[in-house]
C-alpha cells in the first residue's frame, strides 16, 4: 500500500531548513499537515491552538512560516494572523490560512490582513509546493 | 499466508473500498505520503481519525439527548467530523455529515421543530452507520498492513 515518493525538498536542509509552525485543533489535520511538510523537508512544530502558537512564537523566534487552520475554538486563525501582523517581532513571518470552507469574504479578509495564502482543506502536497517559491 | 497473498488481500480490500465510494481520492494522497521514511503514516492517521470520530459521536449522542438541544454545539461537532473525514478520504462519512449539517441549519423553521429534530437524530444514525462500517474495514486494513510489514522486516534480517 505504500509507495516511494520523496518530497521535492523545498524545505531546505541542515541549518537552512525552513521551520514551519502548524496550528490546528484537529489531531488528524495536524498529523496530515506535518507529514506533508516533512515530506518536503520542512522542519515542523505543531500546536493545537492559537494561544499555544503565540506562546511558542514568544519563546522561539526561529519560525519561518506559520500555517494555521481558520476555524478553531477560542482563537481563530484570522485572530492569530492579526496578532502576528500587529507584532513588530513577528509581522515578517508569512502566515498561511487553511480552511475547509470556501468563503470568499473570509478569504479576502485574511488576504487583506496580510495572509500569504489561503489553502482549502483537505490540503495536498501540491498545495504546499505552491508555497515553496513564496517563502524563500 | 504468503506475503504476496497478504498484499493481494490488502489491495483487494482497498480497491473495493474505492469502488464502493467508502474512500475517495484523498485517501490516495495518504497512500502517496506513506513511504520508507514514514511507514506508519496511514495507520497513525486512521487511528487518530477513529479516536476523534468516536469521541465526537458520543458527544453528539449526548447533545441530542438533552431536553433542549443546543444546535450550535451539534453543528460545531458535525463540522469537526466532516473535516477529519474529509482529510482521510472517508467519503461516505463526510457526505453523511454534510447532510446532517443541513438538517441542523434547518431546525429553526417555525412550527416544524419536531420534524427537524427527528431528522437530525436519523442523520446522526446514518453517520454512525457509515462510520462503523468504515471502521471495520479500516481495522482489517491495518491488521493486514501490520502483518505485511512484519513479514517485510523479517525478510530484511
Amino acid at each position: 500500500m505504500s509507495s516511494s515518493r520523496g518530497g521535492n525538498g523545498c524545505g531546505g536542509e541542515g541549518e537552512r531548513q525552513i521551520h514551519v509552525l502548524a496550528v490546528d485543533d484537529s489531531s488528524v489535520d495536524r498529523a496530515m499537515i506535518a507529514r506533508i511538510l516533512r515530506s518536503s523537508k520542512y522542519r515542523v512544530t505543531t500546536v493545537d491552538s492559537g494561544k499555544k502558537a503565540l506562546e511558542l512564537l514568544g519563546l522561539e523566534p526561529d519560525v519561518n512560516m506559520i500555517i494555521t487552520d481558520y476555524w478553531m475554538p477560542e482563537m481563530t486563525g484570522y485572530e492569530l494572523l492579526k496578532r502576528v501582523k500587529e507584532s513588530s517581532e513577528l509581522r515578517e513571518i508569512p502566515v498561511v490560512i487553511m480552511s475547509s470552507e470556501n468563503v470568499p469574504n473570509r478569504i479576502n479578509r485574511c488576504l487583506a490582513e496580510g495572509a500569504e495564502d489561503f489553502l482549502l482543506k483537505p490540503v495536498r502536497p501540491s498545495d504546499v509546493s505552491r508555497l515553496c517559491s513564496r517563502i524563500r | 499466508m504468503s506475503l504476496m497473498a497478504l498484499r493481494e488481500q490488502l489491495n483487494g480490500l482497498v480497491n473495493s473500498m474505492f469502488l464502493e465510494g467508502l474512500l475517495d481520492d484523498q485517501f490516495e494522497q495518504l497512500q502517496m505520503l506513506q513511504d520508507e521514511s514514514s511507514p506508519g503514516f496511514i495507520a497513525e492517521l486512521i487511528t487518530l481519525f477513529c479516536g476523534d470520530s468516536e469521541r465526537i459521536l458520543a458527544e453528539l449522542t449526548k447533545l441530542l439527548d438533552q431536553a433542549v438541544v443546543d444546535y450550535q454545539k451539534v453543528d460545531a461537532f458535525v463540522h469537526q467530523l466532516k473535516g477529519s473525514s474529509s482529510s482521510v478520504g472517508a467519503q461516505h462519512v463526510k457526505l453523511a455529515c454534510v447532510q446532517f449539517r443541513q438538517f441542523c441549519e434547518e431546525h429553526n423553521k417555525e412550527g416544524l421543530k419536531g420534524i427537524y429534530f427527528f431528522r437530525c437524530l436519523r442523520a446522526l444514525n446514518v453517520v454512525k452507520h457509515e462510520y462503523y462500517l468504515l471502521r471495520g474495514k479500516f481495522d482489517t486494513m491495518l491488521q493486514l498492513e501490520q502483518r505485511i510489514q512484519a513479514y517485510e522486516s523479517k525478510q530484511q534480517i
